[in-house]
């Protein structure tokens, strides 16, 4: 944990030795994801209502969904780079290290840019929860933060499932794209709005409506009270994927020059 | 005019190399228009009166869409440009006996093409064979359909066009990501591809019709959908035109003010 604090201060300066580059990075973040938000704001000025969830409940939807995203993304954007890592043979480096090859990776990249990103996160997901008509009490805010700690460990795995898979590949696959940007992209809205067979997929494969759909419907008043437990089963998931990175580390062979 | 015809087709080739990185685009491509569609699907059901186009039409639009992405993606730029720029690679080609506006120019364009090349027949293909309302509908008419491919190249041009001006910026700003997140995420949102433009309210639709991001992916998508007809079509294609040459143009102004306060960096 100290180690990781110092790469987050040695990756602080660094950034900030370019603060308009930053400056407009952060902004460029904001507005991409700010982008995904008038989507949804013009799609209800034409519709009223989706599946039976109003704009209201959409955003809110939205707004933890994007907040999962951002905050698994701030430390576990690291992975993102592996492939340059894997393939220039520096794993080697952090393999003779006396330390947790993770923490290294994690490490190696912290993206001070996506604070436009969590900004714009915290912005909807305030939004959200003040034009929402839910009654709050304990229960409910319980909910939503499993739902936060469920989908940050969601999406950190989906992030290690990538870098596993570059030991195997040697490069980045383009197709992980749908489970990371693609599930923030659809999360926008409650996943029962794709159909059955994508709900289903999304219960039992990969855990997304656990973390999404499930939870809301709870906050929401029309779910079952169990409901508000998912986000934790949900975090099982990242068993497979450290799994699958055990694997990875053992395949690995040192390429590049 | 034929060393850029060289530049060009040897960009063409080089993108043709790489088969693996487009099936997995296909793959990819596949799998976002998929889920485009059912999300459309969901507001079709949820208020079919309020769809402002049919949703034959707005599948043929994302699949369309999905096909020829590579076309009109704008965060798909040259990455090569930015690093020459910023490392001083760029003395190199200055000292080419070319002019660089038009080089990166058929460079970009033969980039993009050659990636769609290889990515739109799965995919159309595949969407022609989905069930009636999801899938990929066959042009309306003859000429509707060489009026799409014609605005296709119109738009792709456009495209290209306003990625020099992110290049062009680069030059004075040195550091690209921040121009280059702002442009593209603009480009996203008045170019259609978040939503379509007919979704947008009537009043802000109109404004954003004019501006060259319309003239990008939404003319030809929306032609062949059978959305755009009549002399809206001739106005769009005026104004595709219309944006080619200006953009073009202020980029070559850039370009020109850009070579003679050119630093290189790097050492």
């Amino acid at each position: 944990m100290k180690l990781y604090g110092k790469y987050f201060m040695i990756h602080f300066k660094s950034t900030m030795e370019y603060k308009t580059s930053f400056l407009l990075s952060c902004i460029g973040q904001f507005l991409v994801s700010f982008n995904v938000f008038l989507g949804v704001y013009f799609m209800f000025q034409r519709f009223s209502k989706v599946e039976g969830f109003t704009y209201n409940e959409v955003l809110l939807c939205f707004g933890i969904t994007l907040m999962e995203f951002s905050l698994a993304e701030s430390f576990a954007r690291g992975f993102d780079m592996f492939p340059n890592i894997v393939n220039k043979g520096e794993f080697d480096r952090i393999m003779v290290r006396p330390r947790n090859e993770i923490l290294q990776v994690l490490g190696s990249r912290i993206e001070f840019s996506r604070i436009g990103r969590i900004l714009q996160a915290v912005v909807m997901f305030v939004y959200g929860f003040t034009v929402s008509d839910v009654h709050w009490n304990v229960q409910k805010i319980a909910a939503v933060l499993f739902m936060l700690i469920g989908g940050t460990v969601v999406f950190g795995g989906i992030f290690l499932i990538y870098a596993s898979i570059c030991f195997f590949t040697l490069e980045g696959l383009e197709f992980m794209n749908i489970f990371t940007d693609g599930a923030r992209e659809y999360g926008k809205y409650p996943v029962c709005i794709y159909g059955k067979r994508i709900l289903q997929l999304s219960t039992f494969v990969i855990p997304y409506a656990l973390i999404q759909y499930y939870p809301l419907l709870y906050l929401l008043d029309r779910g079952k009270s169990y409901y508000i437990l998912l986000p934790l089963i949900a975090c099982l998931f990242i068993i497979p994927c450290l799994l699958l990175w055990k694997l990875g580390v053992r395949h690995y062979k040192s390429c590049g020059s | 005019m034929k060393k850029y015809f060289a530049f060009f087709r040897l960009r063409f080739s080089m993108g043709l190399q790489y088969r693996a990185a487009a099936l997995a685009g296909i793959i990819t491509q596949f799998v976002w228009g998929t889920m485009e569609i059912l999300m459309f699907r969901a507001f079709y059901h949820a208020d079919a009166n309020a769809f402002p186009m049919t949703f034959q039409a707005v599948s043929s639009y994302v699949w369309m869409q999905q096909a020829f992405l590579t076309l009109f993606m704008a965060w798909m730029m040259e990455n090569d440009i930015f690093s020459a720029i910023v490392d001083g690679n760029i003395a190199y080609e200055l000292c080419r006996p070319i002019d660089i506006y038009n080089m990166w120019f058929s460079r970009s364009l033969a980039t993009r093409l050659s990636k769609a090349v290889l990515r739109c027949m799965p995919i159309l293909l595949a969407a022609l064979f989905f069930p009636a309302p999801y899938g990929l509908m066959l042009p309306v008419s003859l000429p509707a359909f060489l009026l799409f491919f014609l605005t296709l190249f119109l738009g792709t041009g456009v495209t290209v066009a306003f990625c020099m001006l992110v290049y062009m910026a680069c030059f004075f700003t040195i550091s690209s990501a921040g121009v280059r997140m702002v442009a593209v995420s603009v480009v996203e949102f008045f170019s259609g591809a978040v939503i379509p433009l007919p979704f947008f309210p009537d009043k802000i639709r109109r404004i954003m019709e004019i501006l060259p991001f319309a003239s990008m992916q939404n003319v030809p998508l929306r032609i062949y959908s059978g959305d755009l007809t009549g002399s809206a079509m001739g106005q769009a294609v005026a104004l595709q035109l219309f944006w080619l040459f200006a953009l073009t143009g202020i980029g070559k102004l850039l370009n020109a003010l850009a070579m003679k306060k050119i630093t290189v960096q790097g050492g």
